[in-house]
């Protein structure tokens, strides 16, 4: 496949970019570039953390995620899978049941609800790390950011990744099943929508990386759907406190750095979220440092997906929810144990298709050349500033002088050159 | 290096012993050049583990090392000379789990026995001289084509 074949779910609207730079000095991967004013995002390198969409203050990276009121003829029932997020984004003392009528309220069909297909990722992650005998530490797939981000620049790492289908997509495929008997519809006349905290998640459903077509069709932010929301409760009856929750659950800690990993049976495991730190763990696995380390649950937003970018509420607030609404409504999952085993040997948690690493193209296709390139770029870089402005447009000095090499950029619009140069 | 091509990148980095904030940043910077040379996955895999361990015999054991790292589109070269104790007994200290670290060492994470070993494994050809009190120097050398 080739790089500009990467779908992405946010863009640059280039009339309200004025060429600020914050998105800039905070992507990860130092995919984003400001030449002549405006910021650019290089596909190849882009792993739609949502990082920039945060970072600008005019507004102007744009999520692609889809709009709420768009429903397609084609369709004959429309679900929503809310990410457990969506439930802290409300007072505690609102039952998620409440907020599946109120999604029903404004316009759903049917709700599922992600919880028990965490409840069961669970259980199937602990039977997974019981049997692994390859390389250590696995590493957690939930996090389509994370993924993409191993894809494309730890390759080696791809293998490290959990092989077990995520429980958004378990529940989608479970949904369009369980519906298609009830109502005798065909699978392709119902529609799961996912409501979700960041646009990596509209990605892994546009262009999923572990097969051919995701079980969810669209993908519509908790932020677009939170206003409509807010109304509906306001304006619904209140539900009798015996019916808050049949299928309760796990969900809300799933949403919360360290959540899921508190329940695996080891012990070594590490929780590790935000782009940076993320980074810094990947490079020890690469290093070969973290050997003994069986499980890492890594997420691109800091805290978890409640730190996610398609989000409304505080962070801080969002997390504290989530504790309460697990003292809510949590019960034991040691009670699906033997239900998943069943499950699990019957390849209902196994990813279609195995993950495959996407790394990035070399400097230049003949390695003689590209050793040279690295060179020159060493060579200008230690000519440079060091001091990473970011005022030429590049994230970094070291940045820019990949840029020279690669004839993107003059070294002369270095502005400290320049000016230590009068 | 005559027969295997001309150096065309070399470069040099100090590591600093008992610097543990920093270790692995060698490993790390070299790990990234390699990548954006295009060798195979593999191979910087193979590169990444024997640096990153050869950094780390530094900073637990001795005071300062100079590191060179040296490319053809054949051969990768990392060269760890540093100043320390050395090694008394290198047969010795090439066998899985034996270690001369401290107990406040280990408490950290390291100093399993395995440094050595396990730069073996991953180097196609390891030079190791060592003079007590002196120092020691690891060649570690990994032939590109996988």
């Amino acid at each position: 496949m080739v790089a500009e074949g990467y779908y992405h779910a946010h863009e640059v609207n280039e009339g309200g970019c004025d060429g600020r730079m914050r998105c800039l000095k905070v992507c990860p991967t130092d995919a984003i570039r400001v030449r002549d004013g405006k910021a650019h995002i290089i596909g190849e390198l882009c792993v739609d953390c949502g990082e920039c969409i945060t970072a600008c203050p005019r507004g102007a990276v744009v999520p692609l995620a889809d709009r709420l009121g768009q429903r397609s003829p084609e369709y004959k029932c429309v679900v929503a899978i809310p990410s457990p997020v969506l439930y802290s984004q409300f007072s505690s003392d609102i039952a998620p049941r409440r907020i599946f009528e109120a999604l029903q309220r404004i316009g759903f069909d049917h709700v599922f609800d992600v919880a028990r297909a965490c409840d069961w990722e669970t259980l199937a992650s602990r039977i997974f790390l019981d049997e692994h005998e390859g390389r250590w530490p696995m590493i957690s797939g939930f996090c389509p950011a994370v993924v993409r981000l191993i894809q494309v620049k730890y390759p080696e790492l791809t293998e490290h990744i959990m092989p077990l289908e995520v429980p958004r997509e378990i529940t989608a495929r479970e949904a369009k099943q369980k519906l298609s008997r009830d109502l005798g519809l065909d699978v392709s006349e119902i529609e799961a929508v996912y409501i979700t905290p960041c646009p990596a998640k509209v990605v892994s459903i546009r262009q999923p990386a572990e097969k051919n077509r995701s079980w969810l069709d669209r993908a519509i932010a908790i932020s677009e759907v939170y206003g409509p929301l807010r109304a509906a409760l306001a304006a619904a009856e209140p539900v009798p406190s015996s019916e808050l929750f049949e299928s309760a659950t796990y969900g809300p800690g799933w949403s919360r750095l360290g959540g899921m990993t508190s329940l695996l049976r080891t012990e070594r495991w590490i929780a590790v979220s935000g782009m940076s730190d993320v980074t810094k763990i990947l490079d020890d696995i690469e290093n070969s440092r973290l050997r003994d380390v069986e499980f890492i649950e890594a997420s691109a937003c800091l805290g978890g997906c409640i730190g996610g970018p398609l989000t409304v509420e505080n962070i801080y607030i969002a997390r504290s929810r989530t504790y309460r609404l697990g003292e809510k409504y949590s019960r034991n999952i040691e009670r699906h144990a033997n239900q998943v085993e069943e499950l699990y040997r019957k390849k209902f948690f196994s990813m279609e298709n195995p993950l495959a690493p996407r790394p990035l193209s070399p400097l230049d296709p003949d390695i003689g050349r590209a050793i040279e390139m690295v060179r020159k770029r060493d060579e200008i870089y230690e000519s440079l500033p060091k001091i990473d402005c970011a005022a030429c447009g590049s994230p970094n000095c070291l940045a820019f002088a990949e840029d020279v090499v690669k004839g993107d950029i003059e070294r002369s619009t270095c502005i400290v050159l320049r000016a230590r140069a009068r | 290096m005559s027969d295997e091509g001309q150096i065309m990148l070399r470069e040099t980095f100090t590591v600093a012993g008992g610097d543990f904030s920093h270790a692995g940043r060698v490993s790390t910077t070299i790990k990234s050049m390699l990548k954006q040379i295009g060798f195979p996955s593999a191979v910087i895999r193979r590169t990444a583990i024997a640096t990153y361990e050869a950094e780390m015999n530094v900073v637990v054991y001795a005071d300062r090392a100079d590191v060179t790292f040296e490319v053809t589109p054949k051969t990768i070269r990392v060269t760890l000379a540093d100043q320390g104790q050395g090694i008394a007994d290198l047969e010795l200290a090439m066998q899985e789990g034996f270690s001369t670290a401290t107990d406040e060492i280990r408490e950290m994470g390291f100093g399993a026995g395995m440094g050595l070993p396990n730069i073996k494994r991953n180097a196609d050809e390891l030079e190791i001289n060592s003079e007590v009190g002196v120092g020691t120097t690891v060649k570690i050398t990994i032939n590109a084509g996988e």
